[in-house]
């Protein structure tokens, strides 16, 4: 039973033709799409790095403002492919029927939630390409290793993609959703070394942060990258994300075949 | 021949309740089969089936020669499915729902372009190519529905309900559209409850109930065999009921009216009138709809 939802799902290139159908809506629905990405980070560096940062000035020897840029990255990255997933393949898969017309054509459960993922992913990316240019206008990352960001938010987004598909096999209703939203996402907003270093909590809640909290291995990537600070504890960081993305990958699959498939 | 569907024993339990109890039927080439039942009879279930939408509980199904368990991929490419429900994609335009429907078969761009022109052409909607699909109709989306499951140039037709919810205008389209397909050689498998519709279409049907299969035949052969040519019907009255039972005439009140299957409706209608002095005589051909409710009962499906 429990093995059977860790199996490794048979997939083809065809996951890619459910990438493709969601790109086709995205672009077709662009001007709801676009504006967003550009607007978020005038919000938070305006309100947090200028109006909090004043007053805070600087983290170690690094400006506020510079300190948080990478964080508003990490948590776009997140948001981006958690709601996608959540919100979105549940809208998708329970009222457009959408997975229903799509496995009656030689593509398979399993590779409509595996481009159900990776589109989550490409979203991540493609929100995280559109926030770039502000950030990098507002002189608050260097160049050129923040171009990095573009790369590492596929992977970022991944991983919440398919944290949120876990949710979505999982859950009764779509209001059920507003739970992960509030009593997973909200507070790894907070506590993920996004707006204050994470070294001024307690040992065991830093632990606690690195070990269970995605966002804040993410965080901890995309600020080396965006100050270019590149430590060996990155790798660590890095090697989470792997792991945990491949694990829930499968999971996720699993899951939502075990849901649809009766 | 062999056969394009074959089922044997085929079971489908979902927990303790079983959907679809040990059925058998068999599909040949070019024929249209329907699945005829009323509301939860099993009829959906079993194209899940046949669909390779839902792994059955036991029994053997082979679609093509090949096992939907084992073979869905290639049983899919080959097959086309109008579902109950409408899953259309509503942020794209009607020919756009073609195009993208065509990319999970691995259709070209450029066939699938080709492709989804002749279709609207087909299916009557070249005018509404580029609209989107909340301005259509509830015909015009079956119509496209239908379209869709066309892009593969499928040799078997699934459909469910094809013509649920429809004005007559439009029913009468989308039968004529089958028809065609069906002169074409295409083999195609449908469920209803419209009895109308199965009569019409079908060569071969069967009826379900409950999960199990309890008829199958063509139409006239079913009408003939489990009810007879004809009908006669009156207003029920006291009178007329023993009457009835003086000239040791069957007969069976159905709500205010008196029906008596017969072979001689003439007769029976004649003496109807002259001896039981009946109001309201009525004789009829006996159709699918009578074979339907004697066998299924006329109670209320929920």
């Amino acid at each position: 039973m429990i093995r059977d939802l860790f199996a490794i799902p048979r997939l083809t290139g065809k996951a890619w033709t459910v990438w493709q159908r969601n790109l086709d809506v995205f672009l077709k629905t662009w001007r709801v799409n676009l504006v967003p990405p550009f607007i978020e980070p005038f919000l938070y560096l305006i309100a947090l790095g200028f109006g909090l940062g004043g007053f805070v000035g600087y983290i170690g020897d690094v400006p506020y403002i510079d300190f948080i840029a990478p964080a508003i990255v990490a948590v776009s990255i997140m948001n981006s492919a958690f709601f996608e997933c959540t919100y979105g393949s549940y809208v998708r898969m329970y009222y457009g029927k959408t997975f229903d017309a799509i496995i009656a054509t030689p593509v398979s459960i399993e590779e409509v939630i595996a481009g159900e993922l990776l589109w989550g992913a490409t979203r991540s990316m493609i929100y995280t390409g559109l926030m770039l240019p502000v950030l990098i206008l507002f002189g608050v990352v260097d160049l050129p290793s923040s171009l990095l960001l573009i790369p590492f938010a596929f992977l970022g987004g991944l991983l919440f993609a398919c944290i949120a598909m876990c949710f979505t096999a999982a859950t009764p209703s779509i209001d059920a959703l507003n739970y992960p939203s509030f009593l997973f996402i909200t507070p790894m907003l907070l506590f993920s070394g996004t707006f204050f270093p994470i070294t001024v909590l307690p040992p065991a809640l830093q632990a606690f942060a690195y070990v269970v909290l995605p966002l804040t291995n993410v965080v901890s990537i995309c600020r080396g990258i965006t100050l270019t600070l590149f430590s060996p504890f990155m790798i660590l960081n890095l090697a989470w994300i792997a792991i945990v993305t491949t694990v829930l990958f499968f999971l996720s699959v699993n899951l939502m075949k075990r849901r649809l498939i009766v | 021949m062999e056969p394009v569907i074959d089922a044997i024993n085929l079971v489908k339990q979902f927990g303790p309740f079983t959907a679809v109890d040990t059925i058998n039927f068999s599909v040949r080439p070019g024929e249209v089969f329907g699945f005829l039942g009323p509301n939860g009879a099993g009829k959906t279930t079993t194209m899940k089936m046949i669909q390779c939408a839902s792994p059955r509980t036991s029994g053997t199904l082979s679609v093509f020669g090949m096992d939907p368990g084992t073979h869905s991929s290639e049983i899919k490419a080959m097959i086309g499915v109008v579902p109950q429900e409408t899953n259309l994609d509503t942020e794209f335009s009607t020919i756009e729902n073609l195009i993208v429907y065509s990319r999970y078969f691995g259709i070209s761009k450029e066939v699938a372009e080709e492709r989804a022109e002749k279709l609207l052409d087909f299916v009557q909607l070249t005018e509404k190519r580029d609209v989107i699909i909340e301005k259509l109709s509830g015909g015009m989306k079956r119509r496209l529905i239908l379209a869709r499951a066309l892009v593969n140039q499928p040799k078997l037709l699934i459909l469910d309900e094809p013509t649920i919810g429809l004005d007559p205008q439009a029913r009468h389209l989308i039968w004529e559209k089958l028809k065609l397909l069906r002169s074409l050689g295409n083999t195609i498998v449908l469920t209803t409850h419209y009895l109308e519709e199965a009569e019409r279409l079908c060569d071969r049907l069967v009826i379900m109930n409950k999960g199990t299969i309890l008829v199958q035949g063509s139409p006239a052969e079913l009408v003939l065999d489990h009810v007879g040519s004809g009908i006669v019907e009156a207003e029920h009255s006291p009178g007329v009921e023993a009457c009835l039972l003086d000239m040791d005439i069957p007969y069976e009140v159905v709500g205010d009216i008196v029906q008596v299957v017969t072979d001689n409706p003439r007769t029976v209608a004649q003496e109807l009138l002259s001896k039981c002095d009946a109001k309201r005589v009525l004789t009829r051909a006996a159709t699918l709809e009578d074979v339907f409710l004697k066998l299924t009962g006329r109670g209320l499906r929920e």
